[in-house]
């Protein structure tokens, strides 16, 4: 990868996670409303994944979907409105944390139902592969969603119709909070998928060159034409299933030793300037400008307008 | 003008907009049939209902696709295709069966638009055959348009004749929103004049199939046939009725009710679903509400009992509200001092 992409990957990846570690503190403060449920850990895979892509390739996101929004390119300082409640957000204050949506950079919204999304990613796929425009539905999800109907029944008919989608996998460990060993009952999600009679693939989700390099294959698959492909990413979540979770299910020093020792930020940053890629201070400025943008972020999100009464009806239906 | 049935105009109506617009696909289980199959008669069957057959032939496997058994994805796949640009029909071979994928239904297309603050358009028709009265018994033969009428984001389409069921169709399939056309599967078979060529029926505006002074009768569906039997039987007795079949439940065309009830002071609603929370209930409570000063007589509301459907033909018949039942609910509508 030439510096500039370097540099765009780790901005990306640094984005998410420093949004998503201020949303921690910001929701002890009481003035974000409703279920949040954060991604710091995670940010390898969704930057990983949306790197390779192009922007008129399509994602549809989960709950767990800041980072996956972010690393698309949502606008972040929308992304913040909308987590805020306020009528400038992203969905006019109408989705909140969980329906974040961008049509304008083919991030086809976060779904909270769990299985929710990947039917409609294989209807964005089925509908690329009628055009012939060669791009590509993703479809993100982690352990828990792998075991839904819908998640079963999106894989089968993609591969019946070859359509040019990509379940994604991020295998955090925990489907809400019990151990993907117990709620998994396949040997792995990969090897499940296979089943399905797709291409299989694993990466080290923790690690953004395995993760973008296993998505460039499968997008090559699926572009020519070859059919869907599946993605098992083993990751970890830094935070709970949603912010106020007691996490009584994690290993005493679990967390403090996966942020040491797997941790995806600090693994890049070695790796890039271990080969004489990019400089410490290059990353340090990143890191700069990234903690700058979120401060404005907040900020703004705290004076911007909250939405009228008058909005809660509009919006229902395109015509009356 | 052509006569047809309500199965012909449909399939010409399919026929019509997939030409017009290279943007409509057809998506669900056997539309084409014969995928996979020995014979190499790739349509097999064109639909179990008759209604999708020569699309496969005509517009190919790309537009017209035979999906696996498999609701949730079928309507997935529908919506996700529709957010992204097509304009996506697909057909639930019995609308039980949005038992399978009512995730899809009611947490995802009825949703998008607003949840994503406007951004999102999801024009998707989902067919969904329905209705009792052909011995399919409790999983083949249900009513359930109140079911979805009840979700704020979706139309809900109830079209009783072959013209409607064209220009209604026609409509929905150029309509931006998502829209649950619902066919009932006895219906099918009905003939009239259909108009030819391009033919649209507006949402929102009911018809009014028979004028009188005394008592306003609002039928759903195939209710609207047992309807009109019932109310001539009694015009000959003297009692007038204005029947008033609604075509679409959402949007509904409250005016038209309204306007009735105020000239008749009573009211009888026709519906083929059990009683609790259905369409019936629903007019009465909307009727109770904005024409209260106007009632004469409790309104009265004829429907299916609050059970499943049997099978049984015998036990069927004694099942359905039929013309017995309206004309009785209509004379004690009238009789009532």
């Amino acid at each position: 990868m030439e510096k500039q992409d370097l540099l765009r990957v780790y901005r990306s990846m640094k984005t998410i996670r420093e949004f998503e570690e201020r949303l921690h503190l910001e929701i002890q403060t009481g003035e974000i409303a409703g279920f949040t449920h954060l991604y710091s850990g995670q940010e390898a895979s969704a930057v990983g994944v949306c790197d390779a892509l192009s922007k008129d390739d399509y994602i549809v996101s989960t709950h767990r979907g800041h980072g996956h929004c972010i690393a698309k390119g949502c606008d972040v300082k929308g992304m913040m409105l909308e987590i805020y409640g306020r009528a400038g957000g992203l969905c006019k204050g109408k989705g909140g944390s969980m329906h974040i949506a961008d049509f304008d950079v083919g991030m086809m919204g976060a779904n909270a139902i769990v299985g929710g999304g990947p039917p409609l990613a294989v209807g964005a796929a089925i509908a690329a592969g009628i055009d012939g425009n060669g791009n590509v539905a993703v479809a993100f999800g982690g352990d828990g969603s792998s075991n839904q109907g819908t998640v079963f029944e999106a894989m089968n008919l993609a591969v019946v119709l070859k359509a040019p989608a990509l379940f994604v996998f991020e295998n955090n460990g925990y489907g809400e909070h019990t151990g993907d060993e117990y709620a998994v009952g396949a040997e792995s999600i990969q090897a499940r998928s296979a089943a399905f009679g797709m291409l299989s693939l694993a990466a080290d989700g923790n690690d953004f060159f395995d993760v973008y390099e296993k998505t460039a294959q499968a997008l090559e698959h699926a572009r020519a034409g070859r059919g869907p492909v599946s993605l098992e990413l083993q990751t970890q979540r830094y935070f709970g299933h949603f912010e106020g979770d007691p996490q009584k299910y994690r290993a005493a020093g679990e967390v403090e030793k996966a942020r040491q020792e797997d941790d995806c930020l600090l693994r890049f940053r070695a790796r890039v300037t271990g080969d004489g890629s990019l400089t410490e201070a290059e990353l340090d400025a990143v890191d700069a400008e990234v903690l700058a943008l979120i401060d404005e972020a907040v900020a703004e999100a705290r004076q911007a307008p909250a939405p009228t009464p008058d909005d809660v009806l509009t919006d229902v239906y395109v015509s009356y | 003008m052509p006569v047809m049935n309500v199965r012909q105009a449909i399939n010409e109506t399919l026929h019509q907009e997939m030409e017009r617009d290279e943007n409509v696909i057809v998506l669900g289980e056997d539309v084409s049939g014969g995928a996979g199959t020995p014979s190499g008669e790739r349509e097999a069957i064109g639909g179990i209902w008759g209604t999708t057959g020569g699309l496969l032939p005509k517009f190919g496997e790309k537009r017209v696709i035979d999906t696996p058994i498999t609701e949730s994805a079928i309507i997935g796949a529908a919506a996700g295709a529709s957010l992204v640009g097509k304009r996506a029909v697909a057909e639930l071979m019995f609308a039980d069966f949005i038992g399978v994928c009512m995730d899809q239904l009611f947490n995802q297309i009825a949703k998008f638009r607003y949840m994503f603050g406007g951004k999102a358009k999801c024009p998707v028709v989902v067919r969904l055959i329905y209705g009792a009265g052909m011995n399919s018994a409790a999983q083949h033969s249900q009513a359930l348009y109140n079911m979805l009428t009840a979700v704020p984001g979706l139309k809900v389409v109830t079209p009783t004749n072959a013209a409607d069921a064209k220009g209604l169709l026609t409509t929905a399939i150029r309509d931006d929103d998502p829209v649950m056309f619902f066919e009932h599967k006895a219906l099918y078979t009905k003939k009239c004049e259909v108009p030819e060529g391009e033919y649209l029926v507006p949402f929102g505006e009911a018809q009014l199939l028979r004028q009188g002074d005394d008592v306003s009768v609002v039928a759903i569906g195939r209710m609207a046939y047992f309807a009109e039997k019932a109310v001539d039987a009694l015009a000959e007795q003297g009692i007038g009725c204005d029947l008033i079949e609604p075509r679409t439940l959402s949007p509904l065309d409250e005016d038209s009710i309204i306007d009735s009830v105020e000239k008749t002071g009573r009211l009888v609603v026709v519906d083929e679903s059990p009683p609790r929370c259905s369409i019936a209930s629903d007019l009465a409570g909307i009727v109770a509400g904005k024409a209260f000063s106007s009632l004469k007589a409790p309104i009265e509301m004829v429907t299916a009992p609050h059970t499943p459907i049997p099978f049984a033909r015998e036990l069927e018949r004694a099942y359905l509200p039929g013309p017995d039942k309206i004309s009785a609910a209509i004379s004690k509508a009238a009789g009532y001092r």
